[in-house]
C-alpha cells in the first residue's frame, strides 16, 4: 500500500505520467550448494510507455535474469531477494500466482531467444497460437479464436497464416518460428513487450527483416519494448534507452546515442571497443578523420580489446607482404550430396579461389551457404565432387596416402564449437601434443618443451598441462584448440566461424591473438564465418558466398567500399548499427 | 517520441568503485583436476545409496567366493528329513526346509550361482553388445544396416522366452556356463542400441573432426575418441543388465528350466519351496530375500552411476 | 506418414523370418533327433512322436523344414501340443484371458505408473518423490514370482480379500489380483521413466514459453509437460511387453490363470519341448506386432515422425 502511495506521490510531485516500468534495487539470487549467488544486484531503470529499452551485456551479466524477473519466470533455483518491479504502479514482486498468471500474456509479452526450441513440437502452430489468445481472453468461441490467430500471424508476418496453423513447428524455418514467437508474444496487445535476444538464432539477412518488421509492429501497437541482446549496436540501433550490465550490475545507461558517442564507465569503452558491428564504422570513420580517433579503452585495458587497434596492427605488417605466391588455389570445386529420395543436392557449385600466403580470406555466408563443406574438402574431411584443389603446389587429387597424411601436418583447423572440438576425456597437454605424437614428432621431452611453448604463445599458463577441457571458459578452449592446431608449425590454418560462439570481448582478444599469430609465424588463413563484421577486422580478401556459389570476390577494402552484388549489400546492410552517428 | 513530460533518463554512470573490472577471460583453474571421471567419482562419494550398494555387493562377492567362513554345513549334504520344516536353531538360524535342508546354508551357497550367472553374462554382454554397437554406429552404411538388423532380430526375442527354449533343448547339459550362454546370447541388443545412438552422438563431435584432420586412423579415433566418450552410459547398462541376468537364472531355475536341483540356486530354493507355500512361508520368504537384496544393490548401483555419469540425468536430478 | 508405415512394415518383415528362423534353428539344426531331445527323459506316445516328426518334416532338408514351417505358420497352423491337440485350438481357447489379464495389469500399471512418476517429477526432491524412489526400486528387485506368491500369500490365504487361484472361466473379478501382480513388474519402470522425462521437459524452453503466454499451472502441466513426457513412456511399453509375457507366464502358472501364459507354463514344468516351442513362438510373433502397432502409434504421439517425407 505505502509503495503505490509513494509512486504515485514522486509521480505526481514531479508532474510526469507514471512509467510503465519501473524497475528499483532489484536484487535476483539463485540458491546453490554453496549458498545464495547474487545473479542482478541493484539494478534500476524506468520506461515511459512506447518508449523503448535495450539491456546489454555478455553473457552472465545478469540481463537475460533481469528480463525474467519482470514476469517472474527464472530458471531453477532463482528468485528475487530483494527491490521492487513496478509495472503501471503495480508492484510485480508482490503480486499472487494467479495475478501473475493474468499479467503474462496480457499486460506483459514475452519473445524468448531460440525459436528452435520454445514452440513445443508436438501442437501444432495454431494450437499454441490458438491457447495464448484463449489464455488471454482476447476471443472467446471457436471460430472467433482462430480468426484472431491468423490475424496475429498475419501481423507477424506470415502470409498463408490460414494453411499454416495446422502445421507443426518442424515444418517451418527458424525465421518463420521466430515470426510465430513475435505473434504469440503480441496476441493479447500486451502494453509491454520483452524480447530476449529474439534473432541471435537466425541468420543475418533474417535477423534484420524480422527486427525491422517488430519495429514497425510494437510503434504502431504503441507497445513499450524491451530488448535484450549482447549485441551494443544492434540495442544501439534498435532502442532508445541503453542499459549497460557487467557482472549483475548496471555500469551504465541513458540515451542509446550518447552511451555510443560517449561511454563513460571502462566497461562500456570496452564493449565499444570490441563490438565487430560498430567496428566497421569506426574503421571508416578513423580512415577519413586520420587516426583522430578517440582513446577508448588505453586506460584500462590497453588495446588488445580494439578490433580497430588489431587492423592497424595487421596492416603495419602487411604492407611488407605483398603480392605472394598462393598457399591454396582451389578450381570449380563441386561438392553433391545424395539424398534419398529427393534427388541430388549441389552443396558447393563450381567454386574457385585463391589465397595468397600469409593472407587471410574470409569465407562469408549464411546457413546453409555451403561455406563449411568447402572448409571440410579442403581439410579432407569430405571429398570434392568434383574440382580442384592445390594446396602449395600439390594437387589433392589422387594424393597417395601417405603424401596425404604429410600434407595434414602443413594444415589445421580450428572449428566452432569451443565445447566440443577438444575431446573432453584427455588433458590439455595430451590434446596439444596428439598432433605430434601422430606425426612423430620428436621425443617426449621435445614435445613437452614444445607443448609449454605453445601454450606460451596462446598466453596460456603452462600450469594447464595436467588440467581438461571442462575446466575452462570457451575463450581458453579456443586458445588450446589454436595452440593445437599450431603444434606441428603448419602454414594454413583454417579457422572454421573459429570466434562465433565467443562474447565479445572474448573474440576481440581471440581475433588479436590471431592476427598476432600470423604476423609472427607467416600463416595462411581461410577464415569462415556468417559474421560480415569481424571480416573487416581480420581478412584482406574476401569471398561471399550463397547457396553453394561464391557470387562475389574482391579485397576487404572493396567489399566493404564498393560492393557490386545485391546480396553482398544486403549482407552489409544487415550488420547492425551502420546507421548510428558515432561522432568520432 | 518521448514527450516533455516526461523525466526522460540520464546518463547514468556507475561508480568504478562498485563495479570494478576483471581481467577478460582470466585463467581460474585451481583446486581439483576436474573430467568425467573425476567429477562422477566426486558425485558418487557424497552419496549414501552408492555406498550402500557397494557394501552390499562387496559383502556378497564375499560369501559367494567364501562361503565355509559363513557356514560350517556342506552345501548339498546336510539333509535330515527328521528335520523337516524344523524351526530355527542353534547352528541353523533359519530353520529347515521341507527336505530338513538348513535354509541358511543353501542361501549362503547359492550367492555363488547367482553372482557367476550374472558375471558371465555381463560380460558376454559386454563384448558382443560393445562389438556390434560400437561396428554399426561409428561406421554406418551397410555394415550398421546388417548389424543393426541382427540386432532386431535377437531383440524381438525376449531373452527369458529364449533362454527357456534353449535350456528346454539342452535339457541334458544344464550348468551354470549353459544358462548364462543361453541368457547372454539373447540379452546384449539392449546394450548394443545405447552404445551405437550414444557413438552416433559422439561421432559427429568437433574433436573426431579434429583428430581426423590431424590424421589419426578411423579405427584409432574409434578406440582412443570415440569409445571413451560413448561408454558411461553402457556401464550404467550394464550394472542393470547384470541384476536382470541373476533374476532370469533364477526365474529359469524356478520354472524348472534352468540349473539342476545338485546346484544350489535361489530360484531352486524358492521354487521347492512354493509347494509348501502355506505350512512353512518363510523358507520361501529367506531365499527371497537374499535374491532380492542381490539385485537391488545392483539396482542401485546402476542409479547412482546413472546420476553420476549421465549428463542428462544429471541435470534432471 | 504412408512413408514412415511403409518403411516400418518393410523393416518388420526381415525381423520376422530372423526371430522364426533362429528359433527353428536353436531347436532343429542340433544334431541327433531334436524330437526326442525336446522330450528329455519323457517318453512321449507313439502317435504323437510321429504327428510332430510329420509336422516338422524331418525327413527332409534343415531349410525345406523351415520353410514349410512357416508356411504353416501362415495358414494359422502351430503345430500340435503334447497331447496332441492343435495348438491354434488351445490359442483360441486361452488367448481371450491372456488378453483380459494383460488389460488389467497395463491400466494398473499406467494409471499408478504414471500418475505417481508424475508427482514425483514435478515435487523433485521432496518427500514424495523419496518415498516413491523407495517402493520403486523394492518393485524393480523382486522377481515376479516372488511377489507372485507373497502377494497370494498375503492377500489370498492370510486375508482372504481374493481367491489364491482363478476359478474356472476367468472372471474379471478373480483376474484383478494376479493383474495388479503382473502390474507391479513395469510399474517401478513406468514411474522411473515418466519422473526423469517429467523433469526434463518442465526445463524445456517452450514450457517457459507456455508460461510467458499467460497459461496457468494447470494446463501447463497436462498439454506441455504431460503430454511431451509420454513418447518415452510408450517406446518403453512397446519394449518392455516382451516382460509383460514373460511376467504372465509367470503369474498365470502361479494363480493358475487359464491363459496362454499358463499353457507355456504347464509345458515348460512338464519338459514338454515341442510345446514350448511352439508357444514361445506365438508370443514372439505377438511381440512383433505389437512393437510394430506401437510404432505406428508413436507417429500419432509425435508430428515430428509423422511428417517426415
Amino acid at each position: 500500500m505505502t509503495d503505490t502511495n509513494t509512486t504515485t506521490a514522486s509521480a505526481a510531485e514531479s508532474g510526469a505520467e507514471r512509467p510503465i516500468l519501473e524497475i528499483k534495487d532489484l536484487q535476483v539470487g539463485f540458491q546453490t550448494q554453496n549458498g545464495m549467488v547474487t545473479a542482478v544486484d541493484g539494478v534500476n531503470l524506468t520506461l515511459y510507455r512506447g518508449q523503448s529499452l535495450a539491456i546489454v551485456g555478455e553473457s552472465g551479466s545478469g540481463k537475460s535474469t533481469t528480463a525474467h524477473a519482470i514476469i517472474n519466470l527464472l530458471p531453477g533455483t532463482g528468485r528475487i531477494t530483494r527491490g521492487q518491479i513496478l509495472l503501471d504502479g503495480k508492484d510485480l514482486t508482490k503480486v499472487s500466482k494467479r495475478e501473475m498468471e493474468s499479467i503474462r500474456g496480457r499486460q506483459v509479452g514475452f519473445v524468448p531467444q531460440d525459436p528452435m526450441s520454445n514452440l513445443n513440437p508436438v501442437w501444432s502452430v495454431g494450437f499454441q497460437v490458438e491457447e495464448a489468445i484463449r489464455a488471454n481472453g482476447v476471443a472467446k468461441g471457436k471460430q472467433a479464436v482462430r480468426e484472431r490467430a491468423i490475424q496475429v500471424l498475419k501481423q507477424a508476418g506470415l502470409q498463408d497464416a490460414e494453411r499454416r496453423l495446422k502445421q507443426y513447428p518442424h515444418q517451418f524455418s527458424g525465421g518463420m518460428r521466430q515470426r510465430v514467437l513475435i505473434g504469440i508474444g503480441l496476441s493479447a496487445d500486451p502494453q509491454l513487450l520483452i524480447a530476449d535476444e529474439p534473432t541471435s538464432a537466425l541468420d543475418v539477412t533474417v535477423q534484420r527483416v524480422i527486427l525491422d518488421h517488430l519495429e514497425t509492429l510494437t510503434r504502431d501497437l504503441g507497445t513499450t519494448l524491451v530488448f535484450i541482446t549482447h549485441d551494443l549496436g544492434l540495442a544501439a540501433e534498435r532502442a532508445e534507452q541503453l542499459v549497460v550490465m557487467y557482472k549483475g550490475r548496471i555500469v551504465e545507461s541513458g540515451p542509446s546515442v550518447e552511451i555510443l558517442q560517449n561511454p563513460q564507465h571502462p566497461y562500456t569503452k570496452r564493449l565499444v571497443a570490441a563490438a565487430p558491428s560498430l567496428a566497421s564504422r569506426r574503421i571508416e570513420a578513423s580512415a577519413s578523420l586520420d587516426q583522430a580517433e578517440t582513446d577508448l579503452t588505453g586506460d584500462v585495458a590497453g588495446d588488445s580489446l580494439d578490433l580497430v587497434a588489431t587492423l592497424e596492427a595487421r596492416h603495419d605488417t602487411d604492407s611488407v607482404a605483398a603480392a605472394k605466391e598462393s598457399a591454396i588455389i582451389v578450381e570449380d570445386l563441386t561438392k553433391v550430396y545424395k539424398i534419398r529420395g529427393s534427388g541430388d543436392f549441389t552443396a558447393v557449385d563450381k567454386v574457385s579461389f585463391q589465397i595468397p600466403r600469409g593472407t587471410t580470406m574470409a569465407l562469408v555466408g549464411e546457413s546453409g551457404s555451403g561455406k563449411s563443406t568447402v572448409a571440410k574438402m579442403l581439410l579432407k574431411l569430405e571429398e570434392p565432387t568434383s574440382g580442384e584443389i592445390t594446396i602449395d603446389g600439390k594437387r589433392l587429387n589422387g594424393l597417395s596416402s601417405k603424401d596425404a597424411f604429410a600434407l595434414r601436418s602443413r594444415m589445421q583447423p580450428v572449428f566452432q564449437d569451443p565445447y566440443g572440438s577438444l575431446n573432453p576425456l584427455m588433458n590439455i597437454g595430451n590434446l596439444i601434443a596428439e598432433p605430434m605424437k601422430v606425426h612423430k614428432f620428436g621425443d617426449r621431452d621435445s614435445r613437452r618443451a614444445r607443448v609449454h611453448e605453445l601454450l606460451d604463445q596462446v598466453s596460456l599458463p603452462t600450469s594447464l598441462v595436467t588440467r581438461y577441457p571442462n575446466e575452462l571458459s570457451g575463450g581458453q578452449r579456443q586458445r588450446i584448440a589454436i595452440a593445437r592446431a599450431l603444434a606441428l608449425k603448419p602454414d594454413i590454418v583454417v579457422l572454421d566461424e573459429a570466434v562465433s560462439a565467443l562474447d565479445v570481448l572474448v573474440q576481440a582478444q581471440i581475433l588479436r591473438l590471431l592476427a598476432d599469430l600470423q604476423a609472427e609465424l607467416d600463416l595462411t588463413y581461410l577464415f569462415i564465418t556468417h559474421d560480415l563484421a569481424v571480416v573487416r577486422v581480420i581478412a584482406d580478401n574476401v569471398a561471399v558466398m550463397q547457396k553453394g556459389r561464391i557470387v562475389e570476390t574482391a579485397t576487404t577494402d572493396e567489399v566493404f567500399g564498393n560492393p557490386t552484388q545485391q546480396y553482398t549489400r544486403d549482407l552489409l546492410a544487415a550488420i547492425p548499427g551502420a546507421n548510428i552517428p558515432l561522432g568520432l | 517520441m518521448s514527450s516533455n513530460t516526461r523525466s526522460n533518463a540520464a546518463h547514468y554512470v556507475a561508480p568504478i568503485e562498485e563495479t570494478p573490472l576483471v581481467a577478460v577471460d582470466s585463467v581460474k583453474a585451481s583446486g581439483r583436476v576436474s573430467n568425467l571421471w573425476t567429477d562422477a567419482w566426486a558425485d558418487l562419494r557424497k552419496r549414501p545409496m552408492f555406498w550402500i550398494s557397494s557394501v552390499l555387493i562387496v559383502l556378497i562377492t564375499f560369501v559367494a567366493l567364501f562361503p565355509g567362513l559363513f557356514t560350517s554345513e556342506p552345501p548339498s549334504s546336510g539333509c535330515y528329513l527328521e528335520n523337516s520344516n524344523g524351526g530355527p536353531e542353534a547352528g541353523h538360524p533359519l530353520g529347515f526346509t521341507k527336505q530338513g535342508c538348513d535354509v541358511f546354508s543353501r542361501i549362503v551357497h547359492g550367492a555363488a550361482t547367482s553372482l557367476s550367472v550374472g558375471i558371465i553374462v555381463t560380460i558376454l554382454i559386454l563384448v558382443l553388445g560393445i562389438t556390434f554397437g560400437a561396428l554399426a554406429g561409428f561406421y554406418g552404411g551397410w555394415v550398421d544396416s546388417v548389424l543393426s538388423r541382427v540386432g532386431d532380430i535377437f531383440f524381438s526375442i525376449p531373452y527369458i522366452l529364449a533362454a527357456v527354449v534353449v535350456m528346454s533343448v539342452l535339457s541334458q547339459y544344464r550348468n551354470v556356463f549353459v544358462i548364462a550362454l543361453a541368457i547372454g546370447l539373447f540379452a546384449w541388443p539392449s546394450t548394443s542400441r545405447v552404445l551405437r545412438a550414444e557413438i552416433l552422438r559422439v561421432k559427429n563431435s568437433d574433436y573426431v573432426m579434429s583428430a581426423t584432420a590431424i590424421g589419426v586412423s578411423r579405427f584409432k579415433i574409434l578406440l582412443r575418441h570415440v569409445l571413451p566418450n560413448s561408454i558411461a552410459p553402457v556401464i550404467v547398462v550394464t550394472t542393470i543388465g547384470l541384476a536382470g541376468a541373476i533374476v532370469a537364472e533364477a526365474t529359469l531355475s524356478f520354472l524348472g528350466v534352468g540349473l539342476p536341483n545338485t546346484i544350489m540356486s535361489w530360484g531352486n530354493d524358492i521354487s521347492a519351496a512354493q509347494r509348501d507355500l502355506r505350512n512353512n512361508p518363510m523358507t520361501l520368504i529367506y531365499p527371497s530375500i537374499a535374491l532380492s537384496l542381490t539385485v537391488l544393490s545392483f539396482i542401485m548401483l546402476g542409479e547412482v552411476l546413472r546420476d553420476a555419469l549421465d549428463p542428462k540425468a544429471r541435470a534432471t536430478r | 506418414m504412408t512413408g514412415y508405415i511403409l518403411r516400418r512394415v518393410l523393416q518388420a518383415i526381415p525381423v520376422f523370418f530372423g526371430t522364426t528362423f533362429l528359433i527353428y534353428f536353436m531347436v532343429f539344426a542340433l544334431p541327433g533327433d531334436p524330437i526326442l531331445a525336446l522330450f528329455g527323459d519323457k517318453t512321449p506316445n507313439p502317435a504323437v512322436l510321429e504327428q510332430l516328426r510329420a509336422q516338422y518334416n524331418l525327413d527332409k532338408p534343415f531349410i525345406v523344414q523351415y520353410l514349410l514351417y512357416i508356411g504353416g505358420i501362415f495358414r494359422g497352423d502351430f503345430g500340435v501340443s503334447f497331447s496332441g491337440q492343435p495348438v491354434s485350438e488351445i490359442l483360441a481357447r486361452t488367448f481371450p484371458v491372456t488378453l483380459r489379464l494383460a488389460l488389467i495389469a497395463l491400466v494398473i500399471e499406467m494409471v499408478v505408473g504414471i500418475a505417481v512418476g508424475l508427482v514425483s517429477g514435478l515435487r523433485k526432491g521432496k518427500l514424495f518423490d523419496s518415498s516413491a524412489l523407495v517402493v520403486s526400486l523394492i518393485f524393480i528387485s523382486l522377481p515376479i514370482f516372488v511377489i507372485a506368491f507373497v502377494f497370494q500369500y498375503v492377500f489370498a490365504i492370510q486375508l482372504g480379500w481374493a481367491r489364491p487361484t482363478v476359478g474356472s472361466g476367468a472372471p474379471w473379478s478373480d483376474l484383478i489380483l494376479p493383474g495388479i501382480v503382473l502390474a507391479t513388474i513395469s510399474f517401478a519402470q513406468i514411474q522411473r521413466l515418466t519422473r526423469s522425462s517429467v523433469i526434463e521437459s518442465s526445463g524445456l524452453d517452450f514450457v517457459r514459453t507456455a508460461a510467458s503466454k499467460g497459461l496457468s499451472r494447470r494446463r501447463i502441466v497436462p498439454v506441455h509437460i504431460l503430454r511431451n513426457s509420454l513418447i518415452p513412456v510408450v517406446t518403453f511399453l512397446a519394449v518392455d511387453f516382451g516382460t509383460l509375457m514373460v511376467g504372465a507366464t509367470v503369474t498365470e502358472g502361479i494363480f493358475n490363470v487359464p491363459g496362454v501364459g499358463n499353457t507355456l507354463y504347464q509345458a515348460i514344468i512338464r519338459g514338454e519341448g515341442p510345446t514350448v516351442v511352439s508357444f514361445v513362438t506365438v508370443m514372439v510373433l505377438i511381440y512383433l506386432v505389437v512393437n510394430l502397432v506401437v510404432d505406428l502409434f508413436y507417429a500419432v504421439l509425435d508430428p515430428r515422425i509423422r511428417y517426415v517425407k
